[in-house]
Order: structure tokens, then sequence, then C-alpha cells
């Protein structure tokens, strides 16, 4: 292999990776607050997916991006209040069983309403445009998903550590009844969780999905688990974590794929996941807990 | 008055089974008349094997596992390959060849059967050492994991002479008869039920009911964990294995995530915890997707065309049942009970009053027995 390529195949790897990391934050985030793995998720991404072929049906990219935005936005926030609110008091397993109830609906609505074909995902032109530095060529978007994906962790991190609901995030996350007697209002924080979560999951939809051009109803599903083994890897709850785990798991894949074992890209992610748990149980980043007797 | 109501429940079993076992001699008779019906039973029958097995780890274990699909795929694949005849193994494997190993390899779909569920088994024992040691959560997405892996492996192109990779397996023999059919179901599911009525199904509900103590009372919580996860399997890969017999042709998509999806809705639906309620549940969740097929077909009423009804509607329907059961009916339809003549008895001389009660009806009714879930309840602060 050239140096060319190889370069060209890590610039794959980092692409991929940025938008795995973007979705992992959002499991990490609900994971951290709720104990919830959010099936979903990955769903949510792909609705995103056919909302942006149905926004830029009608409208030029720039009013699609803010309208698709919303509208994830809206969608993940409305399942939390459906399908995660009722269950607040329940045990964590009726939970989990809801939110895999929910991923089922999703992929089924997506199929009764856009049908099973893969639709073709619309080109926004400024994302497309190829580039060339030295001997690598890609599109602008291959640049610009780790830049945008650093920006946004960054701005995050600020959000969590410096502002006044950051900190509710946080007190919420380390407990539950003890934010609640503070004062906290531990529904509206739950919200916000969600609705940063859904936005990041929109944006990695838009940069994941103009690389590969069209969106199917399970389109969602292995890149949602996993994102999920990504925020895993890197310690659940930890955002630079998840960013790592992604980085990592896209490089990875891509690799695997350069070497011509494509059909065991997907296993790679389970067995990552697999020796991480074995060897540090709450990865990378992850707090040390300890069982209550 | 006791012995009475004993040798009457004996009664009406006795008269149960020969009602079934008359509707499957009438079945057999007219085959090809029924044989729609007779194709949702069968599968029916199937997924109650798989669903009891995960019961048996979710409900009597507390150990929740994804894993299903990925086991079904190894027991369906073996006996698939140990079942196909020698003679038309040359046009199921007419892209790549066959691997000169198990070119004649070839046994009774019996044996077949139970050498599916021991490799199953063997793998899960080969599994379970590391991801056992894993808790709720973690456990659920490791399994999937592992479940996704068996697939593509099973897909892989290195594997092609074995598996057949991406163009799967068929002309696989089917069940020869009803009786075999419905009969090897039955037999799992009373080795099931045997196991957890016995000591080590005791065991079982102990380490559900709570680890530590079961810990302190000298259980040996992993061999324990190992053994449920284990016999579950073995089951699951016979499950798979019957599956495979049943559709005749199978290819790697077939056990995707969704086929454990199905299993666990069936689970929840059925109740965790209760076996007549993943069996009844297994019967519903298949028939009720045939029942709802008039959901996908256009629907006229006095030609106006009713715009919903369209192919997909079914499915859609389908998961808002099942959301409504997991958010408003959480405990399924059997909760952690089994069915008995008594209980039916019970609940048919109650309708009446019921109804009745109907405007006053209360959500949660006191005494719930207690279920796995209210117990994993307790640990839902364990975050500090």
């Amino acid at each position: 292999m050239s140096l060319t390529t190889f370069f060209q195949q890590c610039l794959t790897g980092i692409s991929l990776g940025g938008a795995y990391a973007l979705i992992a934050i959002g499991y990490t985030l609900v994971y951290g607050i709720l104990r919830l793995i959010n099936f979903a998720h990955g769903d949510i991404f792909m609705m995103a997916g056919y909302f942006m072929i149905f926004a830029m049906a009608s409208f030029p990219w720039y009013i699609s991006i803010p309208v698709v935005l919303l509208v994830t936005v809206l969608l993940g926030v409305s399942i939390e209040r459906v399908a995660y609110r009722p269950l607040r008091t329940a045990p964590r397993m009726s939970v989990m069983i809801s939110a895999i109830g929910v991923s089922y609906l999703l992929q089924n609505l997506a199929t009764y309403l856009f049908t099973a074909l893969p639709k073709g995902y619309p080109e926004i032109p400024f994302l497309k445009k190829i580039y060339q530095i030295g001997g690598l060529s890609a599109s602008f978007v291959t640049f610009l998903t780790p830049v945008l994906t650093l920006i946004i962790v960054y701005g995050l991190i600020t959000l969590i550590n410096k502002t006044k609901i950051g900190m509710a995030m946080r007190a919420v996350a380390k407990d539950y009844d003890t934010a609640a007697l503070m004062g906290i209002k531990i529904n509206r924080i739950i919200t916000f969780t969600f609705a940063i979560g859904s936005l990041l999951a929109a944006v990695g939809s838009v940069l994941y999905f103009t690389d590969r051009m069209t969106v199917f109803p399970f389109s969602g599903s292995l890149p949602g688990l996993k994102c999920f083994v990504a925020a895993v890897f890197g310690g659940i709850g930890s955002i630079p974590g998840a960013v790592i785990g992604g980085f990592i798991l896209g490089l990875g894949e891509t690799a695997l794929v350069a070497m011509g074992y494509s059909t065991f890209s997907d296993a790679f992610t389970f067995v990552l996941l697999i020796i991480i748990l074995l060897i540090k149980p709450t990865g990378l980043f992850g707090e040390k807990t300890t069982d209550k007797v | 008055m006791k012995k009475n109501t004993v040798s009457k429940n004996k009664l009406y079993t006795l008269a149960a089974l020969l009602v079934i076992i008359g509707l499957l001699a009438f079945l057999q008779a007219n085959t090809s008349r029924y044989s729609y019906q007779i194709s949702i039973l069968e599968r029916s029958a199937i997924y109650a094997v798989v669903a009891v097995s995960m019961n048996l780890l979710t409900g009597f274990t507390g150990l929740f596992s994804l894993g299903q699909a990925g086991f079904m795929a190894i027991g369906a694949y073996t006996v698939a390959i140990l079942t196909i005849p020698v003679d038309s193994r040359a046009s199921v494997y007419y892209v790549n060849g066959i691997s000169p190993a198990i070119a004649n390899l070839h046994c009774p779909f019996w044996l077949a059967l139970i050498i599916a569920g021991l490799i199953a088994a063997a793998m899960a024992a080969l599994i379970g050492i590391p991801v056992l040691r894993l808790k709720s959560d973690y456990l659920a997405i490791a399994t999937l994991g592992f479940s996704e892996i068996i697939r593509a492996v099973i897909a892989a192109p290195q594997l092609d002479r074995i598996t057949n990779g991406s163009y799967g397996l068929k002309s696989i023999p089917g069940f020869p008869n009803l009786f075999t059919a419905f009969g090897l179901p039955v037999l799992c599911i009373l080795l099931m039920v045997l196991l957890i009525n016995s000591s080590y199904g005791r065991a079982f509900k102990a380490l559900r009911e709570d680890e530590v103590a079961a810990q302190a009372m000298g259980l040996n919580l992993f061999r324990y964990k190992e053994l449920a996860f284990v016999i579950s399997s073995f089951f699951t890969g016979v499950g798979g294995g019957l599956l495979a017999i049943f559709m005749r042709s199978i290819d790697s998509k077939t056990f995707s995530i969704n086929l454990t999806y199905d299993i666990l809705l069936i689970v929840v639906l059925g109740g965790i915890g209760s076996i007549t309620g993943s069996i009844i549940g297994a019967f519903l969740v298949t028939a009720g997707r045939e029942w709802l097929r008039f959901f996908d077909n256009p629907l006229v009423i006095g030609g106006f065309e009713v715009p919903l009804f369209r192919s997909g509607f079914r499915m859609v329907i389908f998961s808002i049942l099942l959301m409504v059961v997991v958010l408003f009916y959480r405990r399924g339809i059997m909760g952690s009970n089994e069915f008995s003549w008594e209980g039916l008895g019970r609940l048919i001389r109650s309708i009446p009053s019921r109804l009745k009660r109907k405007s006053k009806a209360q959500k949660h009714p006191a005494g719930i027995p207690l279920s796995p879930e209210s117990v994993d309840s307790n640990k839902k602060g364990d975050n500090a």
C-alpha cells in the first residue's frame, strides 16, 4: 500500500469516526443521565436522513439543514415524552424494552411511509465538492466532519462544565433523587439532554449520509449499535471517551475494509466491545463504580 | 376435597390433550387444505421453544441476554448442513462448491437437532466465561454483539464452502408429519419446565431475586449463571434447527437482531417469568401478524378508499400495539403466573363482576407477586 492510499484511508476513517463520535455522544449523554441504552437513537438518526430527503425536495440546503435539525430534535424529545417518561419509576428492564419497542416502531413506520427500498440522499453542493491536498482527494465533508466534531465537542464540554444547565445535568447524572430534592426540574433536564442528543444525531446523519448516498429503514440500526459500542468503549458518560471511541471504531473499520475483510468490519466493533469490557469494564475514561449492597 | 380437584385437573388436561391430538390428526389428514394455518401454527410452536428458553434466562435467572438470533443461526446452519440430502448438495452449493469435509456428512434430523443444540451450548459455554461477568445492560449489548459476530462469520466469504455465504442453504427436508413438528417443541418445553421446577430452577430464581443473598447462601454464582446460559442456548439452538427444518431454506439475514427482538417481544407480551405466558405470546404474536394482514390491503368502504391502508401498515399497528403493552400493561398477559385450570375457572367466574366494576377499575391491583423486574428496580440507584 502506498503512502497516499494509506493517508486516503486514514482520512476516510477519521471522517467516519467523526460521524460515529457525534452519535455516540447522544448515547453517552442519555445513558449518563437515565442509565438507559436508547436503542431508538440509531433510528432517530435514520429518520433524520429521511427528513433531509424531504426537506431538500422543497428547500435549498441552507433552509433544509436547520429544518431537519429542528424536526429531529422534536422527534427525539417526543419519544422521550411518550415512551420513556411514563416509565420513570419502572424497573430498568422495562425501559430498555420500551426503547427496543420504539426502535421497532420507527423502523416499521419508516418502511410504511417511505417503503423499504433505499432512497437517494440529496446532494448538498458545498459538502460534495472535491478538494485536493497533495495526492489526497476527498469531498469537503470528509475534511469537515472531524473538525466539526471537535468544535461541537468543545462547545458541549463548555456547556456541561461552565453553565448552570450543565451543572444541573451533572447533578442529575450523579444522583437523581438528591438532584430533585435540590430543586432541579428533572424532567426539563432530561428533555434538554434528549434534545442535544437528537441534534447531534441529526448533524451526524447529514455528515454520514452525504458519503453513503442512500437511506433505507434499517440504515440506522447497525450504526446505532456501533455508536453505542463506541460510547461504551470510551467509558459511558464521558464525552471525550465517546469521541475517542468513535474515532477508533471508524479507523479500525476502514482499516479492515481496506485490507479486504469487509464482512468482518461489523464484527470488529463487537470484538472490540467484548475486549474492552473484559479488560476495563467501565471503558477507557469510565468512572469507577461500586455496587452497594 | 383436595384430591378431588387434583383428579379433576388431570381430567381436564387429558381432555385438552385429546382435543389437541384430535385437531392435529384432522390437520394432518387435510394438510393441503389448511397449509396456511398449519404453517402459522408450526412457526408459533418453534418460536415458543425459543421464547421459553429466553424466558429461562431473562425471567427465571434474571440475565438479560439478546443473543438468541446468533444461537438460532448456529442451530439452523448445523441442522441444514447435516440434513440436506447428499444428492442435492451439488445443486445447493453450485456457486462455490462444497468443502470435502462435509460433502458426505449426513444424519437423521433428530440427531442433527441434538448436535445443533450441543454446538450452540458449547459456543455458549465458551462465550459465557467472559460475558457473564457483566451486569444487566452490558450483558445485553455484549450478547447482542456476539450474535452479530456469529452472523458475520456465517456470511464471511472465507466460509463459503461450508455455509454457502450469502446465498444461504436450501433443500432442507421438512418435517415428516405434523406430530413431529409439534411433538419436538412440546418435548423441548417440557424438559425446560422440568428443569425450572428442579433444585436448579430454584437456584436460578434465587439468583434472579438477589445475587448477593444467593451467594451468601452458598450458591456458586458463576456456575449457575453459566449453566442457565448453556441450557438456554442449547434449546435456542434446537429452536433454530427446528426453524431451519420448517423454513427449508435459510440465509444469514434471517438471523438478524430483529429476530431476537421478535422473541423478546413475545416474552414481554406473555409475561416475563411465565412459561405458559411465553407459549401464549408466541402463538398470539405469530398469528397476530397474520390476523392484522388486512391492514396491508387497500380498504374500500362505499367506493371511498381509506388512505391509511396499504402495505406495511400492519407492522406499524403491530408495533404500536406492542408499545401499548409495554407502557400500560407492563406485566404482560400472564405476569409471572402460570396457567392453571383453577385460574381459568376464576377468570371466567370473575368476568361478570369485572364488567360491573369496570367504571371504577383500579389501575394497580394490590398484591402483585414479586416479579423479576420489581426486584431489579432496587438496583436502579447503584450508580453512586
